[in-house]
């Protein structure tokens, strides 16, 4: 599948206008920095363009304006400190933010999650996934030109789950819930009614965009074939998450690790075909119909009983020495943390594998001959969170 | 047809329109600030110090042990250890603050510091809307802007209010039970 | 999926030269890694990719770690004859291990889903020889993991395509995540109330008292 030459880099080549001996442009290159004040870029974000005419024929991504060196700051703080900063890392998804981190913890500290806990992860994951990817395509068609509407249909529905996470945890983004070894507190009374009372109209939701955007002519003919991603490059340049799989790469890593109890749940994992920013669109929405399956199931399952596993501590928590790597499909690709204990109340070292920030790694890729005006919407397929790409 | 899919996209936006005057489901807007969604009971904001019984000073419950100081992931808590001792609600001697200050320009709303307090002094409040002229003085709250009654607990969070005072009076009851057996020998 | 041990013994066959040594790894996830020789990095690398009970085709993390230079203190005890009596004695020694800084790559295959594999790779010092061989020839993904490594450890990868600071600006001179990094005192003053807060901006404005 992945042949040496597929990892040629591309790099260092020289930049030339086209001559007007092929007949359309005889002109100087432009170079543009779209960025980092640019309301396309999702952020603080630049982007160094370098054009012909409209075409893109050179691209380097700058970034760090976020960076506030989140690693740095969880080396100095303790275990337990460090939950409310990942859930500043990508801030649509603390939840996922929070389970990568526990998880990795839990693997250095040898925690057991009970049950109830591990219904509540699941369900609470795949809640933010359902906001994630219905925000990512209100933004991604707001990118396009569709100002408002199907962005505020998103929001919409984000916010009747953006409720249901203020009344379990007690915030709407920051949710800073999960702990090590299970969850911080017991869901409120009411709570998994409330949830499949918004679930119930969820499927609703999910129609009326479908029949909003799937078909429209418009969406089509800006989004097929537009930022095509191979299969063998994606995977050389470890781009993870829904990008991945719109390029035909079967790997989820709730398939793959099943950590949790995601082998109790039967879905499917949607594939593309093409891998053009169309089908990462559809990956999105078909992703949306699979976590609707999930949740009924979890919340049909859930069982009774206790949330934290009693060996947890909250006060002087001090792993063993060693080292552990956990990792979890997080709404945006494979989000990872590298944990090294030296059996000291902190990590010795900490460090988050951002999906949004490696997947950035073939955007150059992915532009070179396209319109300016194509960068803009391949770059809102990504999905990326620039508190995650700068840490 | 070319145009179909359009079409189709402006019939669903038509329907929305037109549904956001009958279904509640589809208009979810709320006229902020004359109308108000009710508060929701975990809901968090900025911690305060909680007291029993009438006089703050008196009935603050922190014990000035640092641990959420020492705990608190941005560092905005700062405490001082007053050198006289005070009975808490068992009745042993123990520290009181002398200072006790949160920054909450820096504070995060994290609720660690309430996790970790085990003396269950420290609670979130759920007031939102804060704002002040000056950003240095006033977002700095001193231990008298921070002490708020236990009733105010109980009317903010109920449910856990409950728990606590369930909590806080099985620990007296252990304390009385062990008290009573030292207290004959002595008379 | 190959245990570490069977990978190490045909990676042996395949690269005599080479020096591999399994790092255990004392926690509960028990995830050990391979250290290998930089020299060879890239071949084995290529080898680990290709090789068709591997398919390592997917560099998940990749990341630097700072060692400091480490002083262990030992004693050995040893009976010996002295004047006819047998006497323990005890020899105290101070040992210095000098640090290094240590590259981390987390490999997976996508085709046969398993893993991990982690590979680590060592630099000479913390000063000087701070090179190692750059991997992304062969894993694309470690293009820019390399770049932040380069840009917050200060660990070069020879043969990386563009190695440019990544998250600091340009023009920055220290590698802040390392273990020794100071802060620059380039404090601006802000009233809160901590003593080391306190005392910084008293530094910074001695006309401000409080």
């Amino acid at each position: 599948m992945n042949s040496p030459q597929t990892a040629a880099f591309v790099s260092g080549y020289e930049v030339r206008a086209k001559s007007g001996a092929n007949g359309e442009f005889g002109g100087e290159l432009l170079e543009i920095a779209m960025g980092p004040h640019h309301p396309s870029t999702h952020g603080v974000f630049r982007m160094d363009v370098v054009l012909d005419g409209e075409r893109v024929v050179k691209l380097k991504p700058v970034f760090g304006y976020l960076h506030r060196n989140h690693e740095k700051i969880a080396e100095d703080a303790t275990y337990l400190a460090s939950i409310p900063y990942t859930d500043r890392l990508d801030y649509f998804c603390s939840l996922t933010n929070n389970w990568a981190y526990c998880l990795a913890v839990e693997k250095l500290a040898g925690l057991q999650v009970p049950e109830r806990a591990e219904y509540i992860r699941v369900i609470t994951a795949e809640l933010t996934r359902l906001q994630n990817h219905a925000c990512l395509g209100g933004f991604l068609l707001q990118d396009m030109g569709a100002s408002g509407t199907p962005l505020m249909y998103a929001f919409r529905e984000r916010e009747k789950i953006l409720d249901l996470f203020e009344s379990l945890t007690g915030a709407r983004m920051m949710c800073n819930y999960m702990r090590f070894g299970g969850c911080r507190c017991d869901l409120p009374d009411g709570w998994l009614e409330q949830t499949r009372q918004v679930l119930a109209g969820f499927p609703r939701f999910l129609d009326e965009f479908e029949r909003l955007l799937n078909e429209n002519e418009i969406l089509m003919s800006r989004t097929q074939g537009v930022g095509v991603l191979s299969s063998d490059l994606a995977v050389n340049a470890g781009v993870t998450g829904p990008m991945l799989r719109a390029s035909g790469v079967n790997y989820d890593l709730r398939k793959v690790d099943k950590y949790g109890i995601y082998d109790r749940f039967s879905f499917r994992i949607p594939l593309g075909d093409h891998g053009d920013v169309y089908d990462r669109y559809m990956m999105r929405i078909l992703e949306m119909r699979e976590s609707f399956n999930i949740l009924s199931q979890a919340l049909r399952d859930i069982p009774e009983g206790p949330i934290v596993d009693p060996k947890a501590k909250i006060r002087g928590f001090r792993p063993k020495a060693g080292e552990a790597y956990g990792r979890i499909e997080a709404p945006k690709g494979e989000l990872g943390f590298y944990l090294i204990s030296d059996g000291s109340p902190n990590p010795y070292r900490y460090r988050v594998r951002a999906p949004s920030f490696i997947n950035l790694t073939i955007l150059e890729d992915m532009c070179l001959g396209h319109h300016v005006a194509d960068v803009v919407i391949i770059l809102g397929s990504f999905d990326i969170v620039l508190g995650e790409v700068d840490r | 047809m070319l145009g179909k899919g359009i079409i189709q996209g402006m019939v669903e936006t038509a329907r929305n329109f037109a549904g956001s005057y009958v279904s509640g489901d589809r208009l979810v807007t709320v006229q902020y600030p004359e109308e108000r969604l009710a508060q929701i009971e975990a809901a968090r904001n900025f911690p305060f110090l909680v007291y029993d019984g009438e006089d703050w000073q008196q009935g603050l419950r922190c014990v000035a042990c640092q641990i959420c100081e020492k705990e608190c992931p941005p560092k905005c808590i700062y405490i001082i250890k007053d050198v006289t001792k005070k009975p808490d609600h068992t009745g042993k001697l123990q520290f009181q603050p002398k200072v006790f200050d949160i920054d909450i320009s820096v504070c995060m709303s994290c609720q660690i510091c309430v996790e970790v307090c085990p003396f269950d002094a420290i609670k979130m409040d759920v007031e939102y809307e804060l704002s002040t002229a000056d950003r240095f003085g006033q977002l700095l709250l001193r231990k008298s802007d921070l002490a708020r009654p236990n009733a105010y607990y109980h009317r903010i969070h109920p449910t856990e209010a409950t728990a606590v005072d369930a909590h806080l009076a099985t620990e007296r009851a252990k304390a009385a039970a062990k008290s009573k057996p030292d207290s004959k020998p002595a008379a | 999926m190959e245990t570490l041990e069977q990978i190490r013994d045909r990676l042996a066959a395949a690269f005599p030269q080479a020096r591999l040594e399994i790092v255990p790894n004392g926690s509960p996830a028990a995830q050990d890694s391979l250290w290998m020789d930089s020299a060879q990095a890239l071949a084995i690398a290529r080898w680990l990719r290709d090789d068709p009970a591997l398919r390592f085709d997917y560099a998940s993390n990749v990341t630097g770690v700072d060692w400091l230079d480490t002083t262990v203190k030992e004693s050995t005890k040893s009976v010996q004859v002295i004047d006819g009596v047998e006497r323990l004695i005890e020899k105290k020694t101070e040992r210095l291990i000098p640090g290094f800084l240590e590259v981390v790559y987390h490999l997976y295959s996508m085709e046969l889903k398993h893993g991990p594999l982690i590979l680590r790779m060592r630099t000479g010092n913390r000063s000087g020889e701070v090179s190692v061989p750059s991997l992304t020839p062969v894993w694309r993904s470690a293009e820019f993991q390399e770049r932040e490594v380069f840009d917050l450890f200060g660990i070069v990868f020879e043969g990386h395509p563009d190695l440019r600071r990544i998250l600091m600006w340009d023009g920055f001179e220290d590698f802040p995540m390392r273990r020794d990094y100071v802060e620059p005192d380039d404090y601006e003053f802000e009233p809160t109330p901590h003593d080391e807060v306190l005392e910084k901006a008293q530094r910074h404005h001695p006309e401000v008292s409080s």
